[in-house]
């Protein structure tokens, strides 16, 4: 009985944000405010169950720890910025963050995302086996295994002379930075194709809601 | 003062970060776990102050009462409950809050975001030209992905998922890795402009 | 207004209908079309099949509602998984959405295959932070997680039983929809620690991911709803993953004839305006 209960109000709240395709509408605006609405709470007690009160009250006030009264001071230092004339007070613990990030940031980014990313484009540019493989038996998939490390190679590079600003993009440093434009126009039309897919993939997701868990017609 | 000693708290936690990269030892290890543990702490303030800022616009609303006001009684009420409900009786399966997450929150979420599949249909029709030459190619990466990376693929050509594989295993990696590359350059120096206090903006005022 | 220009300016909510059909009517008439499995998704299911009977996986939710279409399939296969292989399961997450839907998935999983909570698979719950949680955990799982998602102290359970940090994790998989996510896992646990890490991913953001597959920092990779159909080709489970590639397939049809019509009207328009 609940879960009947429970299914009919999803399904009146989805319509009432599908309602927004013919246009906007109190059914939709209602919903709007209170997915927010719901979406804050939600957000707020989960902050409290899973942070607050393991990691701060259980140890401070349960286990007296008093060192964590560092952070609940430095917290409570953070929400002084509602109040517009102590305000500045919050800039403490938000400079404790951003210095925390930024740290993490500045070893994490260039070891995974900028030299390792290098390592792996520093591979023998002609493939032997593969072109051996195209010469033994040629076709078309064995040719694109062939090309593929050179087509990194060439990607990677001028993609990266692209994105180098500081020199005008003429002779051959601006016909590099041209090839690669099309290799950013491949990544960005197969991220198009992609995007395009997760999005039908969240239709679906509803439509299946609607016509199994709603309606029970498949 | 009031910029000094927050430029001084940026310095010391990132040095602290940076550090223990190298010095993976005590006292750095010690201190980086101390770190790691006041940050979630102080984290989840942040999380209240947008949270505080949210309900204070709209009780506002409340007693200016502009056009549309009562809508923000919806989203007021409809916090008082989700909260209360897991305030009073806890967050596990089956409880009060559960229920409303699998039967309010979750159907909205779903639904807000599956609405974007008829605007990228939309837009796909209006507004995706092959103007230019790169145009043209990204429309067609983006057709040759399209086709490839669902099953309908294999029956209109058999090679066509190993075609769509191919693209974005190669040139769409090597677009993707130079672009990552540029990024976390970016990200470096301006992580590093943050710790060493040339880049201020995120203390802001005054 | 010739026919041309009139279906260049149709309603936009015509278009909307098609959509909508190209979705609905292919649930209600299954055509069943072939799913080929890729080599990323490949993969991820032979990083879980290598693992012996009794290893940890570390499942990480960092995904919502509204990204449940995609990633939730995936998350139901691979608790199937490692369950049908006795992997115990830890559960965390960084987006706080993220927790019930894993903790639905396991608990699913786990009364299929027999499994109790505690024993088999356990739920830490949600932390904010993203790349600091990840690091905080990578030395200290218990002084990060002092309870689980309910709120009952971790020592109570017997799978958290000699585990530390990460050095007692045998496979790090992300079922992520954004930042914090796979990217802060691929920086912390494989990058300083060198773990290993599978992930599931938003279609949105698969693309991305590429670089880190081909670099070896990924062991796997499933992106989007396609991804997940696969992975449950692999284990031979049908899921809405597999279920919804019927309409996957006719959408993108719809969508594609869209495109390919709209520029056939555009080369008219600029022939006639010539």
């Amino acid at each position: 009985m609940i879960e009947t209960v429970g299914t009919w109000i999803a399904a009146f709240l989805t319509l009432c944000i599908l309602s927004f395709l013919y246009k906007d509408n109190p059914f939709y605006k209602f919903a709007e405010h209170l997915f927010v609405g719901i979406s804050a709470a939600y957000w707020a007690v989960y902050e409290y169950f899973n942070v607050l009160r393991p990691n701060l009250i259980q140890p401070l006030f349960g286990e007296g720890q008093f060192l964590f009264i560092i952070p609940l001071v430095l917290g409570i230092m953070m929400l002084t910025r509602l109040l517009a004339r102590v305000g500045w007070v919050s800039r403490w613990p938000l400079a404790f963050i951003v210095g925390t990030y930024a740290g993490y940031n500045l070893i994490a980014y260039l070891q995974s995302n900028a030299v390792e990313q290098v390592r792996a484009t520093l591979v023998p540019f002609i493939q032997v086996e593969s072109w051996q493989t195209f010469f033994g038996n040629p076709g078309a998939i064995t040719f694109l295994t062939a090309i593929a490390v050179p087509v990194v190679v060439v990607g990677v590079i001028t993609g990266i002379i692209y994105f180098f600003f500081s020199k005008e993009h003429t002779g051959i440093f601006g016909r590099s930075a041209r090839i690669g434009i099309w290799f950013l126009m491949i990544a960005f039309g197969a991220s198009f194709g992609y995007t395009v897919m997760a999005r039908i993939s969240l239709l679906i997701g509803r439509v299946y809601f609607l016509l199994h868990d709603w309606l029970h017609v498949i | 003062m009031k910029k000094q000693i927050p430029i001084i708290i940026t310095f010391i936690a990132g040095m602290v970060m940076i550090l223990q990269y190298f010095i993976p030892h005590r006292p750095f290890s010690d201190i980086q776990q101390l770190f790691n543990t006041w940050y979630v702490i102080i984290a989840v303030f942040a999380m209240i102050l947008g949270l505080g800022n949210l309900l204070k616009i709209h009780a506002i609303r409340l007693q200016r009462r502009p056009k549309g006001w009562w809508y923000s009684i919806v989203l007021l009420l409809g916090f008082a409950v989700m909260f209360i409900a897991g305030m009073g009786w806890g967050i596990e399966r089956g409880s009060l809050f559960d229920f409303l997450f699998w039967n309010t929150h979750l159907p909205m979420s779903s639904t807000m975001f599956a609405l974007l599949a008829f605007f990228v249909a939309s837009a796909s029709y209006r507004a995706f030209r092959a103007r230019t030459s790169e145009a043209t190619l990204l429309l067609v990466s983006a057709i040759l992905v399209m086709v490839g990376r669902v099953p309908l693929g294999n029956y209109i050509w058999d090679k066509l998922p190993l075609l769509g594989d191919w693209i974005m295993s190669y040139p769409n990696m090597a677009g993707q890795r130079a672009i990552m590359i540029g990024i976390a350059l970016g990200v470096v120096s301006t992580s590093l402009r943050i710790i060493l206090g040339i880049e201020r903006t995120y203390l802001g005022g005054k | 207004m010739n026919i041309v220009e009139r279906l260049e300016a149709i309603d936009r909510r015509i278009i909307f209908v098609l959509i909508l059909l190209a979705v609905v009517l292919p649930l209600l008439f299954p055509i069943g079309f072939k799913i080929i499995v890729s080599e990323p998704v490949q993969g991820f299911y032979d990083a879980i099949e290598e693992l012996a009977p009794g290893s940890v996986v570390l499942i990480s939710s960092e995904y919502d509602p509204a990204t449940m279409p995609e990633v939730y399939p995936m998350n139901q296969a691979l608790t199937r998984h490692c369950f049908a292989r006795d992997l115990r399961i830890i559960g965390m997450g960084l987006w706080p959405q993220g927790i019930p839907l894993n903790q639905a998935s396991m608990e699913q999983a786990a009364e299929e295959y027999g499994k109790e909570y505690g024993v088999d698979y356990i739920n830490l719950g949600y932390k904010v932070g993203g790349i600091v949680v990840i690091s905080a955990a990578a030395e200290n799982i218990p002084t990060t997680f002092p309870q689980d998602y309910a709120g009952r102290p971790i020592e109570e359970f017997e799978i958290m039983e000699g585990i530390k940090n990460f050095d007692n994790v045998d496979l790090i998989v992300s079922l992520s929809a954004g930042d914090p996510g796979t990217r802060q896992w691929v920086m912390i646990a494989q990058g300083r620690y060198g773990k290993k890490v599978a992930s599931g991913v938003t279609a949105v953001s698969a693309p991305a991911f590429y670089p880190y597959l081909n670099s070896g920092q990924l062991e796997g990779l499933i992106g989007g709803m396609k991804g997940a159909a696969e992975y449950e080709t692999l284990i031979e489970e049908s899921g809405l993953g597999t279920q919804g590639m019927d309409a996957q397939s006719i959408a993108h049809g719809v969508i594609i004839f869209f495109i390919i019509l709209a520029n056939v009207f555009y080369i008219i328009g600029k022939r006639r305006k010539k």
